[in-house]
Protein backbone atom coordinates (compact mmCIF):
# COMPACT_ATOMS: atom_id res chain seq x y z
CA UNK A 1 0.00 0.00 0.00
CA UNK A 2 2.77 2.40 0.93
CA UNK A 3 4.39 1.73 -2.40
CA UNK A 4 1.27 2.89 -4.18
CA UNK A 5 1.10 6.05 -2.08
CA UNK A 6 4.76 6.71 -2.68
CA UNK A 7 4.19 6.29 -6.39
CA UNK A 8 1.60 9.07 -6.29
CA UNK A 9 3.91 11.39 -4.37
CA UNK A 10 6.85 10.80 -6.69
CA UNK A 11 4.83 11.28 -9.83
CA UNK A 12 2.31 13.86 -8.70
CA UNK A 13 3.22 16.33 -11.43
CA UNK A 14 2.83 13.79 -14.21
CA UNK A 15 -0.47 12.60 -12.74
CA UNK A 16 -1.66 16.19 -12.58
CA UNK A 17 -0.80 16.76 -16.22
CA UNK A 18 -2.46 13.50 -17.23
CA UNK A 19 -5.73 14.33 -15.48
CA UNK A 20 -5.88 17.89 -16.78
CA UNK A 21 -5.00 16.75 -20.31
CA UNK A 22 -7.78 14.18 -20.24
CA UNK A 23 -10.34 16.88 -19.51
CA UNK A 24 -8.77 19.21 -22.03
CA UNK A 25 -8.89 16.57 -24.76
CA UNK A 26 -12.56 15.90 -24.07
CA UNK A 27 -13.40 19.59 -23.96
CA UNK A 28 -11.58 20.44 -27.17
CA UNK A 29 -13.25 17.68 -29.18
CA UNK A 30 -16.81 17.75 -27.95
CA UNK A 31 -18.19 20.21 -30.53
CA UNK A 32 -16.91 18.87 -33.82
CA UNK A 33 -19.19 18.71 -36.86
CA UNK A 34 -19.20 15.21 -38.34
CA UNK A 35 -17.72 16.62 -41.56
CA UNK A 36 -14.46 17.07 -39.73
CA UNK A 37 -14.27 13.71 -37.99
CA UNK A 38 -11.90 12.16 -40.50
CA UNK A 39 -9.45 15.08 -40.69
CA UNK A 40 -9.60 15.43 -36.92
CA UNK A 41 -8.78 11.77 -36.40
CA UNK A 42 -5.96 12.11 -38.87
CA UNK A 43 -4.65 15.26 -37.18
CA UNK A 44 -4.76 13.66 -33.74
CA UNK A 45 -3.00 10.68 -35.29
CA UNK A 46 -0.16 12.99 -36.36
CA UNK A 47 0.07 14.57 -32.92
CA UNK A 48 0.68 11.29 -31.13
CA UNK A 49 3.66 10.99 -33.42
CA UNK A 50 5.28 13.08 -30.68
CA UNK A 51 6.46 9.65 -29.51
CA UNK A 52 9.31 10.26 -31.93
CA UNK A 53 10.96 12.43 -29.30
CA UNK A 54 11.35 9.32 -27.18
CA UNK A 55 12.86 7.49 -30.14
CA UNK A 56 15.35 10.32 -30.69
CA UNK A 57 16.31 10.29 -27.01
CA UNK A 58 16.92 6.53 -27.00
CA UNK A 59 18.88 6.65 -30.19
CA UNK A 60 20.87 9.67 -29.07
CA UNK A 61 22.15 7.73 -26.08
CA UNK A 62 22.59 4.34 -27.70
CA UNK A 63 26.06 2.84 -27.93
CA UNK A 64 25.60 -0.80 -28.90
CA UNK A 65 24.55 -2.15 -32.26
CA UNK A 66 21.14 -3.59 -31.28
CA UNK A 67 19.79 -0.42 -29.63
CA UNK A 68 21.20 1.59 -32.53
CA UNK A 69 19.35 -0.49 -35.09
CA UNK A 70 16.12 -0.58 -33.11
CA UNK A 71 16.42 3.15 -32.43
CA UNK A 72 16.96 3.86 -36.10
CA UNK A 73 13.86 1.87 -37.00
CA UNK A 74 11.91 3.63 -34.26
CA UNK A 75 12.91 7.08 -35.52
CA UNK A 76 11.98 6.16 -39.08
CA UNK A 77 8.58 4.81 -38.00
CA UNK A 78 7.93 7.82 -35.77
CA UNK A 79 8.79 10.22 -38.60
CA UNK A 80 6.44 8.32 -40.89
CA UNK A 81 3.68 8.83 -38.33
CA UNK A 82 4.39 12.55 -37.95
CA UNK A 83 5.07 13.57 -41.54
CA UNK A 84 2.53 11.24 -43.13
CA UNK A 85 -0.09 12.23 -40.60
CA UNK A 86 0.26 15.97 -41.06
CA UNK A 87 0.54 15.79 -44.85
CA UNK A 88 -2.52 13.55 -45.20
CA UNK A 89 -4.53 15.83 -42.91
CA UNK A 90 -3.43 18.87 -44.88
CA UNK A 91 -4.51 17.21 -48.11
CA UNK A 92 -7.95 16.52 -46.74
CA UNK A 93 -8.38 20.03 -45.40
CA UNK A 94 -7.04 21.62 -48.56
CA UNK A 95 -10.16 20.41 -50.33
CA UNK A 96 -12.45 22.03 -47.85
CA UNK A 97 -10.74 25.37 -48.24
CA UNK A 98 -10.55 25.34 -52.01
CA UNK A 99 -14.31 25.20 -52.13
CA UNK A 100 -14.76 28.00 -49.65
CA UNK A 101 -12.82 30.45 -51.79
CA UNK A 102 -14.76 29.43 -54.87
CA UNK A 103 -18.09 30.45 -53.45
CA UNK B 1 14.31 14.55 -9.93
CA UNK B 2 17.04 17.02 -9.22
CA UNK B 3 17.96 18.97 -12.29
CA UNK B 4 21.01 21.11 -12.60
CA UNK B 5 20.21 24.38 -14.27
CA UNK B 6 21.66 25.08 -17.67
CA UNK B 7 20.29 27.47 -20.29
CA UNK B 8 19.93 24.51 -22.66
CA UNK B 9 17.69 22.56 -20.31
CA UNK B 10 15.50 25.60 -19.80
CA UNK B 11 15.27 26.27 -23.51
CA UNK B 12 14.28 22.64 -24.07
CA UNK B 13 11.56 22.81 -21.44
CA UNK B 14 10.26 26.09 -22.86
CA UNK B 15 10.13 24.52 -26.29
CA UNK B 16 8.10 21.64 -24.85
CA UNK B 17 5.65 24.04 -23.24
CA UNK B 18 5.30 25.88 -26.54
CA UNK B 19 4.85 22.61 -28.40
CA UNK B 20 2.13 21.50 -25.98
CA UNK B 21 0.30 24.80 -26.40
CA UNK B 22 0.56 24.48 -30.18
CA UNK B 23 -0.84 20.92 -30.01
CA UNK B 24 -3.80 22.08 -27.95
CA UNK B 25 -4.51 25.11 -30.14
CA UNK B 26 -4.04 22.99 -33.25
CA UNK B 27 -6.54 20.41 -32.06
CA UNK B 28 -8.95 23.17 -31.08
CA UNK B 29 -8.68 24.78 -34.50
CA UNK B 30 -9.06 21.43 -36.21
CA UNK B 31 -12.58 21.22 -34.88
CA UNK B 32 -13.84 24.20 -36.91
CA UNK B 33 -14.06 24.03 -40.71
CA UNK B 34 -12.64 27.51 -41.29
CA UNK B 35 -9.58 27.16 -39.10
CA UNK B 36 -8.93 23.46 -39.52
CA UNK B 37 -6.11 23.73 -42.01
CA UNK B 38 -4.30 26.30 -39.92
CA UNK B 39 -4.76 24.14 -36.85
CA UNK B 40 -3.02 21.28 -38.57
CA UNK B 41 -0.10 23.54 -39.47
CA UNK B 42 0.15 24.84 -35.92
CA UNK B 43 0.34 21.34 -34.53
CA UNK B 44 2.96 20.47 -37.14
CA UNK B 45 4.99 23.55 -36.14
CA UNK B 46 4.81 22.43 -32.51
CA UNK B 47 6.10 19.03 -33.51
CA UNK B 48 8.99 20.46 -35.52
CA UNK B 49 9.96 22.71 -32.62
CA UNK B 50 9.91 19.83 -30.14
CA UNK B 51 11.97 17.57 -32.42
CA UNK B 52 14.60 20.20 -33.22
CA UNK B 53 15.02 21.29 -29.60
CA UNK B 54 15.28 17.68 -28.45
CA UNK B 55 18.13 17.04 -30.88
CA UNK B 56 19.89 20.27 -29.97
CA UNK B 57 19.40 20.54 -26.23
CA UNK B 58 18.48 17.23 -24.69
CA UNK B 59 20.87 15.93 -22.08
CA UNK B 60 20.95 12.70 -20.13
CA UNK B 61 23.52 12.35 -17.37
CA UNK B 62 25.42 15.26 -18.90
CA UNK B 63 25.54 13.56 -22.26
CA UNK B 64 24.27 15.41 -25.29
CA UNK B 65 22.30 13.62 -27.95
CA UNK B 66 24.81 11.56 -29.96
CA UNK B 67 24.56 9.68 -33.24
CA UNK B 68 23.16 12.84 -34.81
CA UNK B 69 24.04 11.89 -38.41
CA UNK B 70 22.14 8.63 -37.96
CA UNK B 71 19.18 10.39 -36.40
CA UNK B 72 19.06 12.88 -39.25
CA UNK B 73 19.31 10.05 -41.76
CA UNK B 74 16.39 8.25 -40.09
CA UNK B 75 14.38 11.48 -40.05
CA UNK B 76 15.13 12.03 -43.73
CA UNK B 77 14.07 8.49 -44.69
CA UNK B 78 10.87 8.72 -42.67
CA UNK B 79 10.05 12.14 -44.08
CA UNK B 80 10.62 11.04 -47.66
CA UNK B 81 8.52 7.89 -47.39
CA UNK B 82 5.79 9.54 -45.33
CA UNK B 83 5.57 12.53 -47.63
CA UNK B 84 5.40 10.51 -50.80
CA UNK B 85 2.93 7.99 -49.39
CA UNK B 86 0.68 10.75 -48.08
CA UNK B 87 0.82 12.67 -51.37
CA UNK B 88 0.27 9.68 -53.62
CA UNK B 89 -2.54 7.97 -51.74
CA UNK B 90 -5.96 8.20 -53.34
CA UNK B 91 -8.63 10.06 -51.43
CA UNK B 92 -10.64 6.86 -51.20
CA UNK B 93 -7.77 5.05 -49.54
CA UNK B 94 -7.41 7.70 -46.83
CA UNK B 95 -8.74 5.56 -43.96
CA UNK B 96 -6.20 2.82 -44.67
CA UNK B 97 -3.43 5.39 -44.75
CA UNK B 98 -4.41 6.87 -41.39
CA UNK B 99 -4.51 3.37 -39.97
CA UNK B 100 -1.07 2.64 -41.39
CA UNK B 101 0.50 5.81 -39.96
CA UNK B 102 -1.15 5.09 -36.63
CA UNK B 103 0.42 1.65 -36.60
CA UNK B 104 3.85 3.18 -37.23
CA UNK B 105 3.44 5.38 -34.16
CA UNK B 106 2.41 2.37 -32.08
CA UNK B 107 5.41 0.38 -33.29
CA UNK B 108 7.68 3.32 -32.44
CA UNK B 109 6.34 3.41 -28.88
CA UNK B 110 6.74 -0.35 -28.52
CA UNK B 111 10.35 -0.23 -29.77
CA UNK B 112 11.22 2.50 -27.27
CA UNK B 113 9.98 0.31 -24.44
CA UNK B 114 11.94 -2.65 -25.75
CA UNK B 115 15.12 -0.63 -25.58
CA UNK B 116 14.39 0.98 -22.24
CA UNK B 117 13.51 -2.22 -20.40
CA UNK B 118 17.02 -3.71 -20.31
CA UNK B 119 18.43 -0.38 -19.15
CA UNK B 120 15.86 0.00 -16.40
CA UNK B 121 16.29 -3.56 -15.20
CA UNK B 122 20.06 -3.40 -15.15
CA UNK B 123 19.93 -0.11 -13.27
CA UNK B 124 17.87 -1.49 -10.39
CA UNK B 125 19.18 -5.06 -10.38
CA UNK B 126 20.63 -5.86 -6.99
CA UNK B 127 18.92 -2.92 -5.27
CA UNK B 128 15.26 -3.82 -5.57
CA UNK B 129 13.33 -6.99 -4.85
CA UNK B 130 10.76 -6.39 -7.58
CA UNK B 131 9.94 -4.13 -10.47
CA UNK B 132 6.92 -2.48 -8.93
CA UNK B 133 7.76 1.06 -9.92
CA UNK B 134 6.41 3.78 -12.16
CA UNK B 135 9.19 3.43 -14.69
CA UNK B 136 8.61 -0.29 -15.20
CA UNK B 137 4.86 0.26 -15.41
CA UNK B 138 5.33 2.94 -18.09
CA UNK B 139 7.70 0.70 -20.06
CA UNK B 140 5.44 -2.35 -19.92
CA UNK B 141 2.30 -0.36 -20.73
CA UNK B 142 4.08 1.45 -23.56
CA UNK B 143 5.14 -1.86 -25.07
CA UNK B 144 1.77 -3.54 -24.63
CA UNK B 145 -0.41 -0.70 -25.85
CA UNK B 146 1.98 0.22 -28.64
CA UNK B 147 2.19 -3.40 -29.77
CA UNK B 148 -1.58 -3.90 -29.74
CA UNK B 149 -2.01 -0.63 -31.61
CA UNK B 150 0.56 -1.61 -34.23
CA UNK B 151 -0.80 -5.10 -34.89
CA UNK B 152 -4.40 -3.91 -34.74
CA UNK B 153 -3.75 -1.06 -37.15
CA UNK B 154 -2.11 -3.40 -39.62
CA UNK B 155 -5.14 -5.71 -39.54
CA UNK B 156 -7.46 -2.71 -39.89
CA UNK B 157 -5.36 -1.57 -42.83
CA UNK B 158 -5.61 -5.02 -44.40
CA UNK B 159 -9.36 -5.14 -43.92
CA UNK B 160 -9.97 -1.70 -45.39
CA UNK B 161 -7.68 -2.48 -48.28
CA UNK B 162 -9.68 -5.67 -48.73
CA UNK B 163 -6.65 -7.87 -48.32
CA UNK B 164 -7.99 -9.53 -45.21
CA UNK B 165 -11.51 -10.86 -44.83
CA UNK B 166 -13.56 -11.02 -41.67
CA UNK B 167 -13.35 -14.03 -39.46
CA UNK B 168 -16.59 -14.30 -37.62
CA UNK B 169 -16.63 -16.87 -34.94
CA UNK B 170 -18.00 -16.68 -31.42
CA UNK B 171 -15.03 -18.78 -30.28
CA UNK B 172 -12.72 -15.96 -31.20
CA UNK B 173 -14.41 -13.80 -28.59
CA UNK B 174 -13.29 -16.14 -25.84
CA UNK B 175 -9.83 -16.59 -27.27
CA UNK B 176 -9.68 -12.83 -27.32
CA UNK B 177 -10.63 -12.43 -23.69
CA UNK B 178 -8.20 -15.16 -22.77
CA UNK B 179 -5.36 -13.39 -24.54
CA UNK B 180 -6.19 -10.14 -22.83
CA UNK B 181 -6.12 -11.91 -19.49
CA UNK B 182 -2.81 -13.63 -20.25
CA UNK B 183 -1.37 -10.31 -21.40
CA UNK B 184 -2.35 -8.52 -18.20
CA UNK B 185 -1.28 -11.42 -16.01
CA UNK B 186 2.10 -11.54 -17.69
CA UNK B 187 2.59 -7.82 -17.08
CA UNK B 188 1.86 -8.30 -13.39
CA UNK B 189 4.20 -11.29 -13.35
CA UNK B 190 7.06 -9.19 -14.76
CA UNK B 191 6.49 -6.43 -12.23
CA UNK B 192 6.73 -8.86 -9.32
CA UNK B 193 9.90 -10.45 -10.64
CA UNK B 194 13.26 -9.84 -9.08
CA UNK B 195 15.20 -7.64 -11.50
CA UNK B 196 18.19 -9.44 -12.95
CA UNK B 197 20.66 -7.64 -15.20
CA UNK B 198 20.60 -8.76 -18.84
CA UNK B 199 17.64 -11.05 -18.47
CA UNK B 200 15.33 -9.72 -21.13
CA UNK B 201 13.33 -12.65 -22.47
CA UNK B 202 10.14 -11.45 -20.76
CA UNK B 203 10.02 -8.25 -22.72
CA UNK B 204 10.09 -10.15 -26.01
CA UNK B 205 7.39 -12.52 -24.83
CA UNK B 206 5.25 -9.56 -23.72
CA UNK B 207 5.80 -7.85 -27.06
CA UNK B 208 4.82 -11.04 -28.87
CA UNK B 209 1.67 -11.43 -26.77
CA UNK B 210 0.74 -7.80 -27.44
CA UNK B 211 1.07 -8.36 -31.18
CA UNK B 212 -1.06 -11.50 -31.06
CA UNK B 213 -3.70 -9.76 -29.01
CA UNK B 214 -3.73 -6.84 -31.44
CA UNK B 215 -4.51 -9.30 -34.24
CA UNK B 216 -7.19 -11.26 -32.40
CA UNK B 217 -8.71 -8.02 -31.11
CA UNK B 218 -9.38 -6.55 -34.55
CA UNK B 219 -9.85 -9.77 -36.54
CA UNK B 220 -13.48 -10.51 -35.59
CA UNK B 221 -14.64 -6.91 -35.95
CA UNK B 222 -16.47 -6.32 -39.20
CA UNK B 223 -15.23 -3.96 -41.88
CA UNK B 224 -18.14 -1.60 -41.21
CA UNK B 225 -16.80 -0.95 -37.75
CA UNK B 226 -13.25 -0.22 -38.85
CA UNK B 227 -13.61 3.56 -38.40
CA UNK B 228 -14.43 3.03 -34.76
CA UNK B 229 -11.54 0.62 -34.40
CA UNK B 230 -9.05 2.99 -36.05
CA UNK B 231 -10.20 5.82 -33.82
CA UNK B 232 -9.83 3.58 -30.79
CA UNK B 233 -6.36 2.40 -31.82
CA UNK B 234 -5.49 6.03 -32.46
CA UNK B 235 -6.23 6.86 -28.85
CA UNK B 236 -4.29 3.74 -27.79
CA UNK B 237 -1.21 5.02 -29.56
CA UNK B 238 -1.74 8.34 -27.81
CA UNK B 239 -1.64 6.59 -24.46
CA UNK B 240 1.45 4.61 -25.52
CA UNK B 241 3.17 7.89 -26.42
CA UNK B 242 2.16 9.30 -23.04
CA UNK B 243 3.81 6.30 -21.35
CA UNK B 244 7.02 7.38 -23.07
CA UNK B 245 6.46 10.88 -21.76
CA UNK B 246 6.06 9.53 -18.25
CA UNK B 247 9.22 7.49 -18.63
CA UNK B 248 11.36 10.40 -19.79
CA UNK B 249 9.62 13.05 -17.70
CA UNK B 250 8.94 14.62 -21.03
CA UNK B 251 6.01 17.02 -20.83
CA UNK B 252 5.51 17.40 -24.58
CA UNK B 253 5.10 13.65 -25.04
CA UNK B 254 2.88 13.44 -22.00
CA UNK B 255 0.45 16.21 -22.98
CA UNK B 256 0.47 15.30 -26.66
CA UNK B 257 -0.14 11.62 -25.95
CA UNK B 258 -2.85 12.07 -23.34
CA UNK B 259 -4.56 14.75 -25.43
CA UNK B 260 -4.85 12.32 -28.32
CA UNK B 261 -5.76 9.51 -25.95
CA UNK B 262 -8.71 11.37 -24.46
CA UNK B 263 -9.92 13.18 -27.57
CA UNK B 264 -9.57 9.95 -29.53
CA UNK B 265 -11.71 8.15 -26.98
CA UNK B 266 -14.39 10.84 -27.20
CA UNK B 267 -14.28 10.70 -30.98
CA UNK B 268 -14.67 6.93 -30.78
CA UNK B 269 -17.70 7.29 -28.54
CA UNK B 270 -19.22 9.92 -30.86
CA UNK B 271 -18.84 7.48 -33.74
CA UNK B 272 -20.46 4.69 -31.77
CA UNK B 273 -23.34 7.03 -30.91
CA UNK B 274 -23.84 7.74 -34.60
CA UNK B 275 -24.44 4.01 -35.00
CA UNK B 276 -26.48 3.84 -31.83
CA UNK B 277 -24.24 1.17 -30.36
CA UNK B 278 -22.02 1.01 -27.37
CA UNK B 279 -18.27 0.70 -27.69
CA UNK B 280 -18.38 -2.66 -25.94
CA UNK B 281 -20.93 -3.86 -28.45
CA UNK B 282 -18.64 -2.90 -31.30
CA UNK B 283 -15.65 -4.61 -29.75
CA UNK B 284 -17.17 -7.91 -28.66
CA UNK B 285 -20.33 -8.13 -30.71
CA UNK B 286 -19.04 -8.81 -34.17
CA UNK B 287 -21.62 -7.69 -36.69
CA UNK B 288 -23.69 -10.15 -38.66
CA UNK B 289 -23.98 -13.86 -38.18
CA UNK B 290 -26.71 -15.66 -36.31
CA UNK B 291 -29.77 -13.44 -36.02
CA UNK B 292 -29.32 -12.13 -39.54
CA UNK B 293 -30.95 -15.23 -40.95
CA UNK B 294 -34.35 -14.10 -39.70
CA UNK B 295 -35.26 -12.36 -42.92
CA UNK B 296 -36.37 -14.65 -45.70
CA UNK B 297 -35.61 -13.09 -49.01
CA UNK B 298 -36.04 -16.11 -51.26
CA UNK B 299 -39.67 -15.51 -52.14
CA UNK B 300 -39.31 -11.83 -52.85
CA UNK B 301 -38.37 -10.29 -56.15
CA UNK B 302 -36.57 -7.12 -56.93
CA UNK B 303 -37.53 -4.76 -59.72
CA UNK B 304 -34.87 -3.49 -62.05
CA UNK B 305 -34.88 -0.16 -63.81
CA UNK B 306 -33.38 0.47 -67.23
CA UNK B 307 -30.91 3.28 -67.76
CA UNK B 308 -33.24 5.24 -70.00
CA UNK B 309 -36.11 4.95 -67.53
CA UNK B 310 -33.83 6.15 -64.77
CA UNK B 311 -32.65 9.05 -66.90
CA UNK B 312 -36.21 10.14 -67.65
CA UNK B 313 -37.28 9.76 -64.05
CA UNK B 314 -34.39 11.92 -62.86
CA UNK B 315 -34.72 14.61 -65.52
CA UNK B 316 -38.39 15.18 -64.79
CA UNK B 317 -38.12 15.26 -61.04
CA UNK B 318 -38.06 18.33 -58.90
CA UNK B 319 -36.06 17.10 -55.99
CA UNK B 320 -33.39 14.45 -56.15
CA UNK B 321 -31.44 13.20 -53.19
CA UNK B 322 -28.21 11.27 -53.63
CA UNK B 323 -27.28 8.93 -50.79
CA UNK B 324 -23.69 7.81 -51.24
CA UNK B 325 -21.95 4.96 -49.47
CA UNK B 326 -18.73 3.04 -49.59
CA UNK B 327 -19.52 1.69 -53.05
CA UNK B 328 -19.17 5.23 -54.36
CA UNK B 329 -15.74 5.48 -52.83
CA UNK B 330 -14.62 2.12 -54.18
CA UNK B 331 -15.83 2.92 -57.68
CA UNK B 332 -14.25 6.41 -57.51
CA UNK B 333 -17.57 7.74 -58.79
CA UNK B 334 -17.64 10.98 -56.80
CA UNK B 335 -16.65 13.14 -59.79
CA UNK B 336 -19.35 11.54 -61.93
CA UNK B 337 -21.77 12.16 -59.12
CA UNK B 338 -20.97 15.84 -59.32
CA UNK B 339 -21.19 15.80 -63.09
CA UNK B 340 -24.68 14.35 -62.93
CA UNK B 341 -25.57 16.86 -60.23
CA UNK B 342 -24.51 19.77 -62.48
CA UNK B 343 -26.36 18.27 -65.42
CA UNK B 344 -29.58 17.80 -63.48
CA UNK B 345 -29.30 21.22 -61.88
CA UNK B 346 -29.08 22.73 -65.37
CA UNK B 347 -32.44 21.03 -66.02
CA UNK B 348 -33.87 22.76 -62.95
CA UNK B 349 -33.78 19.69 -60.79
CA UNK B 350 -32.82 20.35 -57.21
CA UNK B 351 -30.03 17.96 -56.24
CA UNK B 352 -28.93 17.39 -52.67
CA UNK B 353 -26.85 14.76 -50.91
CA UNK B 354 -27.93 12.85 -47.84
CA UNK B 355 -24.92 11.94 -45.77
CA UNK B 356 -25.17 9.31 -43.08
CA UNK B 357 -22.64 9.99 -40.32
CA UNK B 358 -21.01 6.60 -40.74
CA UNK B 359 -21.40 6.17 -44.49
CA UNK B 360 -18.20 4.97 -46.05
CA UNK B 361 -15.39 3.67 -43.95
CA UNK B 362 -14.89 6.65 -41.68
CA UNK B 363 -17.12 9.38 -40.30
CA UNK B 364 -16.90 12.29 -42.68
CA UNK B 365 -15.50 10.01 -45.38
CA UNK B 366 -18.30 10.93 -47.81
CA UNK B 367 -17.89 14.62 -47.11
CA UNK B 368 -14.20 14.41 -47.89
CA UNK B 369 -14.84 12.53 -51.13
CA UNK B 370 -17.59 14.84 -52.32
CA UNK B 371 -15.52 17.87 -51.38
CA UNK B 372 -12.80 16.44 -53.59
CA UNK B 373 -15.31 16.42 -56.46
CA UNK B 374 -16.14 20.09 -55.77
CA UNK B 375 -19.64 19.46 -54.47
CA UNK B 376 -20.59 22.60 -52.52
CA UNK B 377 -20.99 22.32 -48.77
CA UNK B 378 -24.58 23.49 -48.66
CA UNK B 379 -25.73 20.60 -50.84
CA UNK B 380 -24.68 18.10 -48.21
CA UNK B 381 -27.51 17.33 -45.82
CA UNK B 382 -26.93 15.58 -42.55
CA UNK B 383 -29.06 12.57 -41.77
CA UNK B 384 -31.83 14.40 -39.84
CA UNK B 385 -32.15 17.14 -42.47
CA UNK B 386 -32.30 14.52 -45.20
CA UNK B 387 -34.97 12.57 -43.35
CA UNK B 388 -37.05 15.72 -42.84
CA UNK B 389 -37.07 16.43 -46.56
CA UNK B 390 -37.60 12.82 -47.58
CA UNK B 391 -41.37 12.96 -48.13
CA UNK B 392 -40.98 15.86 -50.57
CA UNK B 393 -38.24 14.13 -52.48
CA UNK B 394 -39.11 12.68 -55.86
CA UNK B 395 -36.18 10.38 -56.40
CA UNK B 396 -33.52 9.07 -54.09
CA UNK B 397 -30.46 7.54 -55.70
CA UNK B 398 -28.62 5.22 -53.37
CA UNK B 399 -25.08 4.78 -54.67
CA UNK B 400 -23.16 1.97 -53.08
CA UNK B 401 -24.77 2.39 -49.68
CA UNK B 402 -26.50 -0.47 -47.94
CA UNK B 403 -26.65 -0.75 -44.18
CA UNK B 404 -27.20 2.98 -43.65
CA UNK B 405 -30.46 2.82 -45.62
CA UNK B 406 -31.69 -0.52 -44.27
CA UNK B 407 -35.25 -0.33 -42.89
CA UNK B 408 -34.47 -3.34 -40.67
CA UNK B 409 -32.77 -0.91 -38.31
CA UNK B 410 -36.23 0.45 -37.49
CA UNK B 411 -38.56 -2.47 -38.20
CA UNK B 412 -36.78 -5.58 -37.07
CA UNK B 413 -35.75 -5.61 -33.41
CA UNK B 414 -33.81 -8.85 -33.92
CA UNK B 415 -31.62 -7.30 -36.59
CA UNK B 416 -27.98 -6.76 -35.67
CA UNK B 417 -28.32 -3.13 -36.69
CA UNK B 418 -31.60 -2.59 -34.84
CA UNK B 419 -31.79 0.89 -33.41
CA UNK B 420 -29.10 2.35 -35.63
CA UNK B 421 -30.38 5.63 -37.08
CA UNK B 422 -30.76 5.28 -40.84
CA UNK B 423 -31.66 7.50 -43.76
CA UNK B 424 -35.32 6.67 -44.43
CA UNK B 425 -35.04 6.67 -48.20
CA UNK B 426 -38.14 4.47 -48.55
CA UNK B 427 -40.28 7.48 -47.64
CA UNK B 428 -39.36 9.19 -50.88
CA UNK B 429 -41.57 8.76 -53.93
CA UNK B 430 -39.04 6.70 -55.87
CA UNK B 431 -35.84 4.99 -54.93
CA UNK B 432 -33.14 3.92 -57.35
CA UNK B 433 -30.50 1.70 -55.82
CA UNK B 434 -27.21 1.43 -57.69
CA UNK B 435 -25.41 -1.69 -56.66
CA UNK B 436 -22.95 -4.12 -58.07
CA UNK B 437 -24.96 -7.17 -57.08
CA UNK B 438 -27.42 -8.38 -54.52
CA UNK B 439 -24.51 -8.97 -52.15
CA UNK B 440 -25.02 -7.98 -48.58
CA UNK B 441 -23.46 -4.93 -47.01
CA UNK B 442 -20.73 -5.01 -44.45
CA UNK B 443 -23.17 -5.89 -41.73
CA UNK B 444 -23.88 -9.03 -43.80
CA UNK B 445 -27.64 -8.76 -43.48
CA UNK B 446 -30.38 -8.59 -46.05
CA UNK B 447 -31.77 -5.23 -46.94
CA UNK B 448 -35.55 -5.15 -47.27
CA UNK B 449 -35.21 -1.83 -49.05
CA UNK B 450 -34.30 -3.67 -52.22
CA UNK B 451 -37.67 -5.44 -52.15
CA UNK B 452 -39.62 -2.31 -51.28
CA UNK B 453 -42.42 -1.46 -53.77
CA UNK B 454 -40.94 1.97 -54.46
CA UNK B 455 -37.44 0.65 -55.04
CA UNK B 456 -35.92 -0.16 -58.37
CA UNK B 457 -32.45 -1.56 -58.81
CA UNK B 458 -29.77 -0.49 -61.25
CA UNK B 459 -27.14 -3.19 -61.19
CA UNK B 460 -23.55 -2.61 -62.20
CA UNK B 461 -20.39 -0.90 -61.09
CA UNK B 462 -21.29 2.54 -59.75
CA UNK B 463 -18.83 4.31 -62.02
CA UNK B 464 -19.93 2.55 -65.21
CA UNK B 465 -23.62 2.98 -64.36
CA UNK B 466 -23.13 6.66 -63.63
CA UNK B 467 -21.31 7.21 -66.91
CA UNK B 468 -24.09 5.55 -68.86
CA UNK B 469 -26.74 7.37 -66.88
CA UNK B 470 -25.12 10.73 -67.56
CA UNK B 471 -24.93 9.91 -71.27
CA UNK B 472 -28.62 8.98 -71.24
CA UNK B 473 -29.61 12.19 -69.48
CA UNK B 474 -27.58 14.21 -71.98
CA UNK B 475 -29.36 12.51 -74.87
CA UNK B 476 -32.82 13.38 -73.63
Amino acid sequence: MNEVLKFFLENREAIFIIILSVFLGIEVISHVPSVLHTPLMSGANAIHGVVIIGAIIVMGHAHDILPMVLGFVAVVLGTLNVVGGFVVTDRMLEMFRKKKTKK
Amino acid sequence: MEEIFTPQISTLEISYILASVLFILGLKKLSHPDTARNGNLWAAAGMLLAILCTILFHKKEDQNIGNIPWILAALAIGTAIGWIAARKVKMTAMPQMVSMFNGMGGACAALISMMEFPRMQTAIAGHASNMLNGEALAILLGLTIGGVSFAGSMIAFGKLDERIGDIKSPVLRYINLMFLFVLLAFMVFIMFKVPVANENWMIYVLGGLALIYGVTFVMPIGGADMPVVISLLNSFTGVAAACGGFLYHNQAMLTGGILVGSSGTILTILMCKAMNRSLLNVIIGAFGGSSAASIQSGDKTVKEITLSDAAVLLSYSQKVLIVPGYGLAVAQAQHLCHEMDVLLTSKNVEVKYGIHPVAGRMPGHMNVLLAEADVPYEKLLEMEEANNEMQNTDVVIVIGANDVVNPAAEDDPSSPIAGMPVIRVWEAKNVIVMKRSMAKGYAAIDNMLFFHPRTRMLFGDAKASMQKLIAEIKNL
